[in-house]
């Protein structure tokens, strides 16, 4: 992309951002019920006070971390089920009918049965949001798997390449696009359904924050909370998870990779 | 390297009969025959790829292989392609490339190169193998004849004073005649060896039209 076409396209989400917060600073003076919609100067000032109180930062902190546990647990039982089932037609036959069957299942019913059957506790929220995860990791790294380039692997055992050096040369690099799409899009749905298992059954948590203030009817600690975690989570996004994705798919491009 | 084959088949459908085939160090096979008929099978006995044929393979060493495409991780530099898949040094690395006469492009991405220098890097790479046998499987297909013709120059002076077994998997008379000692014509359901032709005179003098017309006549007859 050029960068003045880059540069246009900025401005134009920027003016556009500023459309949505008039609209909805407007909708709020015409509601005239700040507890009903508070405008964006109130949400601001929420957000504000739980800054300066610590409490948002604690809460962020408690969902942030709930959201690297299961995005790490999920990438990695996800991507050897995968890999396994792309590289093993016997294995696949035996894993593919539970993989259809975890991707079907509603994440509530998941996240409900993991408190039930594990209890209140970290372990279960945990697990609960990574066994959301793993079955599409799993099916993503398997199509990478299965399209890993058969000449290659002709020319690796030809030359008799060892193990350890034909995973790192000419499987991983090959599995890396894979990787990052499965991260982009597990991560994008990970720290959504982390705020359903908080807002379920944990006493901390942006999650837990909703719950508190949906049953205080406070629309502004809700608001503040929400956008706070949106605007972490997109910053994430875009520093971190995207360069990484595009990095990591570099080559297939036609570039060279640094 | 001696293949005493006494078959091959694919899903109980024999595609290669009784083959036997012994190369002496320093000697340039080629295989030779139509399309389909097995060459790149018979090739693939030798370098190894294929386990499950019956008979006995021998004295192989370590192999080089070229194969019909250069087959480059296209995430690593030509002289990184050529460390990892030998597992040799920086300077033999380099020295194969100066063969090639790709020494100025050792930095160079496969994404960057032109088909013709791919291949040239997958012959490097061969050779940085040190091996005790090299297998070409229709390294020159799909080049024009200009760079083809550069290719075999290239090779040919390879092969000299060399102390490998080479493989020639060709479909083309001209790469025969120009870098086999001996020619092998496989045809027949299944393949077996139909004819052969040795190819007496040296290969740095030789008059190729005479050569060609010479072994054309051969394997006619043959057949």
């Amino acid at each position: 992309m050029r960068p003045e076409t880059n540069r246009a396209g900025l401005s134009k989400g920027l003016i556009s951002l500023l459309i949505f917060l008039g609209l909805w600073a407007a909708v709020s003076a015409w509601v005239q019920d700040s507890s009903l919609l508070p405008s964006p100067a109130d949400v601001a000032r929420v957000f504000w006070s739980e800054t300066l109180s610590g409490e948002m930062a604690l809460h962020m902190q408690a969902t942030l971390a709930r959201v690297i546990a299961a995005f790490v647990l999920a990438m990695s039982i996800g991507s050897l089920l995968g890999i396994a089932s792309g590289r093993s037609p016997d294995f696949n036959a035996w894993a593919s009918p539970w993989l259809i069957i975890f991707l079907n299942l509603p994440a509530l019913v998941i996240i409900v049965l993991c408190y039930l059957w594990i209890g209140l506790t970290e372990l279960a929220a945990i697990t609960a949001v990574a066994l959301n995860k793993i079955p599409m990791i799993a099916v993503m790294m398997r199509e990478g798997a299965r399209a890993l380039d058969p000449a290659l692997d002709d020319m690796a055992k030809a030359f008799r390449i060892a193990p350890h050096a034909r995973w790192r040369h000419v499987i991983a690099p090959q599995l890396a696009p894979h990787f990052a799409s499965a991260g982009r899009a597990g991560f994008a749905l990970i720290w959504k359904i982390v705020l359903v298992v908080e807002f379920l059954g944990r006493s901390n948590g942006v999650g837990f924050q909703i719950h508190l203030n949906f049953q205080l009817f406070d629309v502004a600690r809700i608001l503040a909370y929400a956008l706070g975690f949106v605007a972490i989570m997109l910053a994430v996004e875009y520093l971190v998870v995207q360069p990484w994705e595009k990095s990591a798919t570099k080559w297939r491009r036609g570039g060279v990779p640094q | 390297m001696i293949l005493e084959l006494t078959g091959k088949s694919f899903d109980g459908k024999p595609v290669l009969g009784r083959i036997s085939l012994d190369i002496a160090p320093g000697e340039v096979v080629a295989l030779t025959g139509p399309s389909g008929i097995g060459k790149s099978t018979l090739a693939r006995i030798i370098a190894g790829l294929d386990p499950g044929f019956e008979g006995t393979l021998t004295g192989t060493g370590r192999v080089g292989m070229v194969f019909q495409e250069p087959t480059l991780l296209p995430w690593r530099s030509a002289i990184a392609n050529i460390r990892i898949a030998t597992g040799c040094n920086e300077k033999t690395a380099r020295d194969a490339l100066d063969k090639v006469e790709l020494g100025d492009r050792h930095g160079a991405y496969p994404g960057q190169l032109s088909l013709g220098q791919q291949r040239r890097v997958a012959l490097a790479r061969a050779l940085a193998a040190a091996p005790d046998t090299l297998i070409l499987d229709e390294a020159f297909a799909s080049l024009d004849e200009a760079t083809a013709s550069r290719m075999r120059a290239l090779t040919q002076a390879i092969f000299k004073g060399s102390g490998f077994c080479t493989v020639l998997v060709t479909h083309n008379p001209e790469d025969t005649v120009e870098l086999a000692d001996r020619a092998l014509l496989l045809d027949g359901n299944p393949a077996e060896i139909l004819a052969e032709y040795k190819i007496k005179a040296p290969r740095q003098s030789r008059n190729l039209n005479a050569e060609l017309h010479a072994m054309r006549q051969a394997l006619k007859a043959a057949r």
